[in-house]
């Protein structure tokens, strides 16, 4: 015989868990999983692995919030599946997790990120100094606008979320992204970088900055607290200004 | 097309293709702007035309009514030109967005129709800020 | 597609001013045609206007007027967040969809109260 409230006791302690399982061709396969009181999606994922199959595969590496690897899209939103309480996400007691929108699927919840970091150097994401080694030293200060402004972007450590969460991404394949054009901006506003205007002409137009239609999930989303809708919008002033000025 | 532009110095089809990808660039570029600017000039027309019609309508709308206003109005006529010439400029380009990430109709047909478009509403809004002109 | 949810007010904006401005893009050509039939006289004009005398015609009309409101004022807002440094502009983002769908809104309802 069964006591009945002990039995919804620990109905009630499960989580019912749907995982995307395959490649790009695949299905949602469901898993029950117990509920701790204080419990991470990637303790979730981390069970399942452990317990209840282990040929699922996910990427994750210092579990704390400092690396950006566990990525995942969790119930339809990007997120880092260790700074994720599941008792801040959950839907009753069901969850969905699959691999990050917009980026081809290896295996399972692993992505392949190659075309996100392709498009980082298609945006001149990276710094080329206007000075040699036998110039003085720049002098930088930190409250001038150019450096405030890179400041503001510079704590992006590529983890995919922002380019996960892009709906332009999602519907227009050339898409630079807001990962690549926070990185753009950040140099652009560096005065020691020299790389100017081929980067301006690099993240002009219907592949770059001019694409994005400010729908902020990015921003909304960054778990750095990035606004890449900023910088984009830097960078259609900066490229307005270019294409005036006969630069561009 | 991402982002990246070869270089523009190198030998024969690589630097046409460059100049050409570089050229499309900057047309893109060209082209929201345009819109931009031209949502601008729009913002100051409808705010205008938003207050014309809402006083219009309100002893009913009549040819006499509106002619009344329209015929012989220099200004008038100068302000409605001016908003035809900037929605015909605004529409397109906006509708060049959604073609191309809903539809993904993208290319040279795209921008050709689009061209098109923006012809017939130049045409017929300027044969209408006439009519109420002459 | 993705539909915006309720906690993505900027994604409903942006659909909103995105299906405003095609269906302001079908209507344009009509209006225009509309408004040149004063070139085949007051007559022609006023038998157009006496039609659109009907309160289907005019609950239209309140839709469409709506619909540029909406157009304008997110577009407003648009230029706003591309024109201003973020950072004093971003932290307003969501407060100025809620001015564009007010002012939307009372835009049509005065004109609504104008047109019956």
């Amino acid at each position: 015989m069964t006591d009945p409230i002990a039995e919804e006791k620990r109905a009630m302690s499960r989580l019912k868990v749907s995982v995307w399982r395959g490649a790009e061709a695949g299905e949602y396969r469901s898993y029950e999983v117990p509920r701790q009181e204080s419990q991470t999606v990637l303790d979730v994922v981390t069970f399942i692995q452990r317990y209840l199959d282990p040929t699922l595969a996910y990427r994750f590496a210092c579990r704390v919030g400092m690396c950006g690897s566990c990525g995942m899209s969790v119930n339809g939103i990007a997120r880092w599946t260790c700074r994720t309480h599941v008792t801040r996400v959950v839907n009753g007691d069901t969850l969905e997790i699959a691999p990050l929108r917009n980026l081809p699927v290896i295996k399972d919840l692993v992505t392949d990120m190659s075309g996100f970091f392709d498009k980082w150097a298609a945006a001149k994401g990276q710094f080329r100094s206007n000075r040699s080694r036998k110039d003085e030293f720049a002098l930088v200060s930190p409250a001038t606008p150019e450096r405030r402004r890179a400041d503001a972007g510079i704590e992006c450590i590529g983890c995919g979320v922002c380019y996960s969460a892009c709906d332009v991404v999602a519907d227009n394949p050339a898409y630079l992204g807001p990962a690549a054009l926070n990185r753009a901006w950040t140099l652009v506003n560096d005065v020691r970088d020299g790389a100017n205007p081929e980067r301006l002409r690099a993240v002009a137009g219907d592949a770059g900055c001019n694409a994005c239609h400010t729908h902020v999930s990015c921003s909304e989303l960054c778990p750095k607290q990035i606004a890449p809708t900023g910088s984009i919008a830097g960078l259609k002033r900066a490229v307005s200004l270019a294409l005036l000025k006969g630069l561009l | 097309m991402n982002g990246a532009h070869p270089p523009v110095d190198g030998a024969g089809a690589a630097m046409d293709e460059a100049r050409a990808c570089l050229s499309r660039t900057r047309m893109q570029a060209r082209l929201w702007l345009a819109q931009r600017l031209s949502a601008a000039v729009l913002a100051l027309c409808v705010l205008v035309h938003l207050g014309t019609i809402i006083y219009a309508v309100r002893q009913g709308l009549s040819a006499e009514e509106i002619l009344g206003r329209t015929r012989g109005n220099l200004t008038g006529f100068g302000f409605y030109l001016m908003f035809v010439a900037a929605v015909s400029i605004h529409a397109p380009i906006g509708l060049r967005a959604v073609f191309s990430e809903w539809f993904s109709w993208r290319g040279k047909s795209l921008d050709w129709a689009l061209l098109a478009f923006a012809l017939v509403l130049a045409v017929a809004g300027t044969r209408a800020a006439w009519g109420v002109f002459r | 597609m993705r539909l915006p949810s309720s906690k993505q007010p900027a994604r409903w904006a942006a659909l909103v001013n995105r299906v405003s401005g095609v269906l302001l893009s079908l209507f344009l050509p009509v209006h225009f045609w509309a408004m040149g039939q004063a070139l085949e006289g007051a007559a022609r004009l006023d038998a157009f206007l006496a039609w659109t005398q009907q309160p289907a015609v005019h609950a239209a009309e309140v839709g469409l007027v709506v619909l540029l409101a909406a157009h304008f004022t997110g577009g407003l807002r648009l230029l706003a967040l591309e024109a201003l440094d973020w950072s004093a502009i971003g932290p307003w983002h969501k407060d100025l969809i809620a001015v564009a769908a007010g002012a939307s809104l009372g835009v049509g309802l005065l004109f609504a109260l104008n047109v019956f």
